[in-house]
C-alpha cells in the first residue's frame, strides 16, 4: 500500500460513523457532508505528519464538528479561523467525545443515516444513489459510472433525493425497539438491492457494476456488526456472500452469463463461501427463519455442491416452499419450479408455473423456464412460441443471446427429425 | 522457543481492501512466511474471519452463547502465526518483518507455555445442513 492508502481506507471505513453522528449534530445532510470533507481534508494534511489517532471516526466527529461550527460563526460574523494547530491537537476531546459517544449511540447514528436514503417516497434508483453518495462515499463520478448516466443525471438524481429527504422529516430521537427493527428490515431491503444493481449486471456493464455488489457487502458487514445477534441481518450478509462467490464463474470471456450448470466451480470464492457458510450456522441457531437465511440457505446447497449434479435439489424444492409461505410471489414459485423441474420432472414444474402465466405475462424469466420446460417434454412448438416471446422480453443482449442458443437447439432437433423422416 | 504473534488491526480498513491490495499484502507476507518455513521455524498460521462470524460461549452457569467477538475492540484479533525463535528479540525481529509486509494495527507477541500440534486436518469449508 502506498503511504496515504491508509488515510484513504480509515476515512472509508470512519465514513458512516462520522458522518452519521454530524448528521445527528447539524440535522442537515449537506451541512454533514461537508463537515466530514472539511475534516478528511485536514486529515490528509495531519495523519501523514502526527500518526492516525486513536480513534479516527471521534477525530474526524470532532474536527468536522469545530470546523463547521467556525463555518457558521463566520458567514454570521465574520470571525477570523482560529490555527489548524489548535485543532488538530484534539487528544484531550478525543477522549472525552469518544466517552460521551458510546456504542449504541453510534449504532442508532448509523441506523438514521442508512435508513434516511431509504425513505419511502424515493424511488429504488433514488436510494441506491443517496446511499452510495452519503454513507459508502462514492463520487457522484463513481456512481454515474455505476448506473451507465452521465455524471450531470446522476448530480441532478441525487440533489432530488436530498431535496426529498429534507422534506421528509426524520425522526432524531433515538429510536424504539420496533420502530428501529422497521429501520432495520428496510435498510437490509436497500442493501440487498443495492447487490442486485451489480449482480444482474452482465455483459459490457458487469465489469463497471461490479463494485456495487462489492460496496453491498460492506455495508451488510457494516450493519451486522452493530446488530450482531439479529438472525435475518447474518442471512442477508451470507445471501450476498455466497451469490458473489460465483462471481468469477458467471461470465465468459465475451462477457456473456453462464449458468450455474455450466460455472467452473472452482473460479468460486471458497473464502467467501467459508464465511457464508459460518453465518448461516450461527443464524439458524435464533430458530427465527426469515426470506434471507432461506434464500441463504439455497444459495449454500449450491455452493457446496462439488458438480451439478450433486445438488439437492430436493431440499432446495423444500426451502423455496418455506419462502412461498412467507414471501408469497410469483417469482418465488417461479425460481420453486426450477428446483421441482430437477427433482421431480418437467412436467411437475410446468404444472406448477401454468398458473402463473397471467401475473408474469411480461416477464422474460417465465417464457424462458416455460419454453425450457416444453422443450424436455418435446413439446417443441409450443417451446419455440415460448422462446420467441422470451426473446421479445428479453432486459439484455446476454438474455437474448441465451434463448437464441436453446432456438439453434430446436431448430437443430427438427432439422434432423425432418431429416430422420425423409430416409 | 514457540512464541505467537497475534495480529491485531481494524478490520474495517483490512475490509476495506480491494482485491488486489489484499493479494499484494498477502503475497508479501508470503516472502517472509517461505523463508521461515525454510529455517524450519514456522509453526500453524491462521487468518480468521471477520469477527461477525464469531460466537462468544461464555462459561458462565448454565453456558450463555452470544453472537459476536469475546471483546469488542477498536482493534481486532484477525489471525496469528506460531514462530520458533531464540529469544524475544528475535520474535520482535520476526514480527517488524512481518510488519513491512503488512503495515497497520499492532501485533501481541506471546510466548507459548505449551503446545499440541494436533490433527485437524485444515478444511475451512463450514458443515451447514440447511
Amino acid at each position: 500500500m502506498t503511504d496515504t492508502a491508509w488515510i484513504d481506507a480509515a476515512l472509508t471505513s470512519a465514513r458512516p460513523q462520522a458522518v452519521g453522528a454530524l448528521l445527528r449534530y447539524f440535522r442537515d445532510l449537506d451541512t454533514a457532508e461537508e463537515a466530514f470533507q472539511n475534516a478528511s481534508l485536514r486529515a490528509l494534511k495531519s495523519w501523514p505528519q502526527n500518526g492516525p489517532p486513536r480513534d479516527p471516526a471521534a477525530w474526524l466527529i470532532m474536527v468536522g464538528r469545530n470546523v463547521a461550527i467556525d463555518d457558521i460563526r463566520r458567514s454570521r460574523k465574520q470571525q477570523p479561523l482560529p490555527e489548524d494547530d489548535a485543532i488538530s491537537d484534539l487528544d484531550d476531546a478525543e477522549e472525552e467525545i469518544a466517552e460521551r459517544l458510546d456504542g449504541s449511540h453510534y449504532r442508532d447514528d448509523i441506523l438514521r443515516l442508512l435508513f434516511i436514503c431509504c425513505h419511502p417516497d424515493l424511488p429504488a434508483t433514488q436510494q441506491i444513489a443517496l446511499a452510495l453518495r452519503i454513507v459508502s462515499g462514492l463520487t457522484v463520478k463513481q456512481i454515474a459510472r455505476a448506473f451507465l448516466v452521465t455524471e450531470a443525471a446522476m448530480e441532478q438524481r441525487i440533489t432530488r433525493a436530498k431535496a426529498s429527504v429534507a422534506k421528509a422529516d426524520v425522526p432524531f430521537e433515538t429510536p424504539g425497539a420496533v420502530e428501529r427493527s422497521e429501520r432495520l428490515s428496510s435498510v437490509a431491503a436497500m442493501i440487498y438491492l443495492i447487490f442486485n444493481e451489480g449482480y444482474s449486471a452482465s455483459g459490457d456493464t458487469a465489469e463497471l457494476r461490479a463494485p456495487l455488489s462489492e460496496e453491498a457487502i460492506r455495508l451488510a458487514r457494516l450493519l451486522l456488526r452493530l446488530f450482531q445477534g439479529e438472525p435475518e441481518i447474518m442471512g442477508l450478509m451470507a445471501l450476498l456472500l455466497l451469490q458473489h462467490a460465483r462471481a468469477a464463474a458467471r461470465f465468459d470471456a465475451d462477457g456473456a452469463l453462464v449458468l450455474l450448470d455450466d460455472q467452473d466451480r472452482s473460479l468460486w470464492n471458497q473464502n467467501m463461501i467459508a464465511e457464508g457458510l459460518a453465518l448461516i450456522d450461527k443464524a439458524m441457531r435464533h430458530r427465527r427463519s426469515g426470506p434471507y437465511q432461506i434464500q441463504a440457505a439455497i444459495a449454500a446447497l449450491h455452493a457446496r455442491a462439488a458438480k451439478p449434479e450433486d445438488t439437492d435439489w430436493t431440499q432446495i424444492d423444500l426451502l423455496y416452499g418455506a419462502l412461498e409461505v412467507m414471501q408469497p410471489s410469483p417469482v418465488v414459485t417461479l425460481n420453486r419450479s426450477v428446483a421441482v423441474s430437477k427433482a421431480r420432472g418437467a412436467e411437475a414444474a410446468l404444472a406448477m408455473i401454468e398458473p402463473l402465466g397471467e401475473r408474469l405475462s411480461n416477464y422474460f424469466h417465465y417464457f424462458g423456464v416455460r419454453g425450457a420446460y416444453l422443450m424436455q417434454l418435446g413439446r417443441n412448438e409450443e417451446a419455440r412460441v415460448a422462446f420467441d416471446r422470451a426473446i421479445a422480453l428479453a432486459n439484455t443482449s446476454a438474455e437474448a443471446a441465451h434463448i437464441r442458443m436453446h432456438l439453434d437447439r430446436l431448430m437443430r432437433d427438427s432439422q434432423q427429425q425432418a431429416g430422420k423422416a425423409t430416409k | 522457543m514457540l512464541y505467537a504473534i497475534l495480529c491485531y488491526h481494524d478490520e474495517d480498513v483490512v475490509g476495506s481492501w480491494s482485491r488486489e491490495q489484499d493479494a499484494a499484502v498477502m503475497e508479501k507476507l508470503a516472502v517472509v512466511q517461505d523463508k521461515l518455513v525454510k529455517q524450519g521455524r514456522l509453526g500453524p498460521v491462521a487468518r480468521l474471519l471477520p469477527t461477525t462470524a464469531a460466537t462468544t460461549l461464555r462459561k458462565e452457569n448454565p453456558p450463555v452463547v452470544i453472537d459476536g467477538p469475546y471483546a469488542e475492540t477498536k482493534e481486532q484479533l484477525l489471525g496469528f502465526y506460531l514462530v520458533d525463535c531464540n529469544n524475544l528479540d528475535d520474535a520482535l525481529g520476526v514480527a517488524r518483518k512481518l510488519g513491512e509486509a503488512n503495515p497497520g494495527g499492532a501485533y501481541e507477541i506471546r510466548p507459548v507455555g505449551v503446545f499440541m500440534p494436533g490433527s485437524a486436518k485444515g478444511s475451512t469449508e463450514g458443515s451447514v445442513k440447511a
